[in-house]
């Protein structure tokens, strides 16, 4: 176990005018560490992601991020370059809609090559290489190398969007509900794929869902949100099998057995 | 060396929010250790807190008073205490828990899911599925079965792959709940050596077993749950 956090949140809020979006958020993320969020639409985890990937500036409270040299920097005192720089190299951020993540009309392998481009690669052939390494890890076939992710469906968008945020190599990796809108059939495949990317990477990641089964799966720590609180949080394990706070319990009834 | 497991004033209830509150006792002061090398069972009628005292030490319940000292990496560790990362070192590292059910994951094989903790814990690959073939073939799974997910297996089959992987690594401390429930008596006897090895290799054994037999052969003593239950005033 190394001693040092990855990530350290402290009490950070997002007020959209009087309403609140997440309230006074403070945790620790280790490395190799999976966190899920989870809450029902509206409880603010998504805010709280934004608020944590930069994506929003917080109300209040800090977000450090320890750097590859060892120094932890405040993400919000960083300049927007230091910013850019670090979601294009050490981060990834997966989101819901591939769309989002993904440039539709270019090729699948210049969506991956881009992000190589990015951190000075610029030999065509290798970059090439790579993309189609990666494009075969997450189960896309190299003969689509050239297509465009307009071309491609739900599920194989999803992974293209996986390659495209792990080809760098980063250390952390946000993701908002990796698997809605998904196929249940290629929901599981998605999972296993993450899962196993997870594990041999060694990353860390940070995992809104609302899907609890898909928490049990991939996280080791959860969070439960519900307006804008966290209400609950612990060892994945725990929470769902002797979940403590009404909410919680609420959640955890709810699930439909199959 | 530490005794391997010490339980300690150990309370646990639930709250049922959703049942307007109410509140189920489940145990009340639970006292004991394990030794090295000792196999303890739980014994008592079902619905007693057996299975629940072993999640509780597992992490898997939370605790509403008292300790659970494990000896992890030569320094006690509070399980009721212990944050969520220092909870997922122990049961790497220290403490194994085979449960009645496999919780299977999609698409991953047989090999791989017995193979997992010891990969976890650094192993290379091969090695680690090296370990798990050898510990399916004791255990008589047929080889066929080995490159499939577990998922369609029958109960017995899904079984023994839970056993395997509760008995790849070398944990000191190895809770076991009913891993030979829905076994037949070959593949019984097998695990009962399983244990006998596993004890003479100094682990602590905690476990639950319905079946006679296999209590009988395996149990160093048995701790009788009812002496902990809330209930007990009730039914004497």
């Amino acid at each position: 176990m190394t001693d040092t956090p990855l990530l350290k949140v402290s009490g950070v809020s997002k007020f959209y005018g009087s309403r609140i979006g997440c309230k006074d958020v403070s945790f620790d993320l280790w490395p190799g560490e999976v966190l899920a969020i989870v809450g029902e639409s509206g409880s603010g985890k998504t805010t709280l992601l934004n608020c944590l990937s930069t994506r929003l500036m917080p109300t209040a409270g800090s977000v450090e991020y320890r750097m590859r040299d060892g120094n932890f920097r405040d993400l919000y005192h960083m300049s927007e370059a230091e910013r850019r720089f670090l979601m294009r190299t050490d981060w990834g951020f997966v989101h819901q809609n591939p769309a989002d993540g993904l440039r539709m009309t270019v090729s699948a392998g210049a969506n991956v090559g881009e992000r190589l481009m990015a951190i000075g690669d610029r030999h065509y052939g290798k970059i090439r290489e790579t993309a189609s390494d990666w494009l075969t890890r997450v189960e896309i076939g190299t003969d689509r190398i050239d297509d465009q992710p307009r071309a491609f469906s739900g599920g194989m968008r999803q992974r293209l969007q996986i390659a495209r945020n792990l080809v760098t190599g980063p250390r952390l990796v946000f993701m908002d509900e990796p698997t809605g809108g998904l196929d249940v059939s290629v929901q599981a495949r998605l999972l296993d794929l993450v899962r196993g990317l997870v594990n041999d990477l060694g990353l860390s990641a940070i995992v809104v869902t609302h899907d609890l089964a898909v928490a049990r799966l991939l996280s080791h720590r959860m969070m439960v949100m519900k307006d804008g609180h966290v209400i609950e949080h612990g060892l994945t394990d725990r929470v769902l099998d002797d979940p403590r706070e009404p909410y919680t319990q609420l959640l955890v009834s709810s699930i439909l057995q199959v | 060396m530490a005794t391997p497991l010490v339980v300690s004033e150990v309370f646990k209830s639930f709250t049922m929010h959703l049942r307007d509150g109410i509140k189920l006792p489940v145990v009340n002061d639970v006292n004991f250790s394990v030794a090295s090398g000792e196999c303890v069972v739980l014994g008592g009628p079902s619905g007693i807190g057996k299975s629940s005292i072993l999640k509780m030490l597992y992490g898997n319940y939370a605790v509403d008073a008292g300790q659970i000292l494990v000896d992890h990496k030569d320094r006690l560790v509070d399980i009721a205490r212990a944050d969520p990362r220092t909870v997922l070192d122990v049961r790497r590292h220290t403490l194994g828990y085979v449960s009645q059910f496999l919780r299977t994951v999609p698409r991953v094989s047989a090999l791989d899911v017995v193979a997992e903790p010891l990969v976890a814990r650094g192993i290379a690959a091969p090695e680690a599925r090296g370990k798990a073939a050898e510990l399916l073939g004791k255990l008589n799974l047929p080889q066929e079965l080995w490159t499939l997910p577990p998922a369609t297996f029958s109960g017995g089959e899904q079984q023994r792959v839970n056993i395997a992987r509760g008995f790849i690594t070398s944990h000191r401390i190895l809770l076991l709940d009913e891993p030979t429930a829905s076994l037949d008596a070959i593949n019984r006897r097998v695990v009962v050596d399983m244990i006998a090895d596993k004890k003479r290799e100094g682990v602590a054994l905690l476990g639950i077993f319905h079946d006679e037999e296999v209590r009988e052969a395996v149990a160093d003593r048995v701790l009788d749950v009812s002496q902990f239950s809330p209930r007990k005033a009730v039914a004497a």
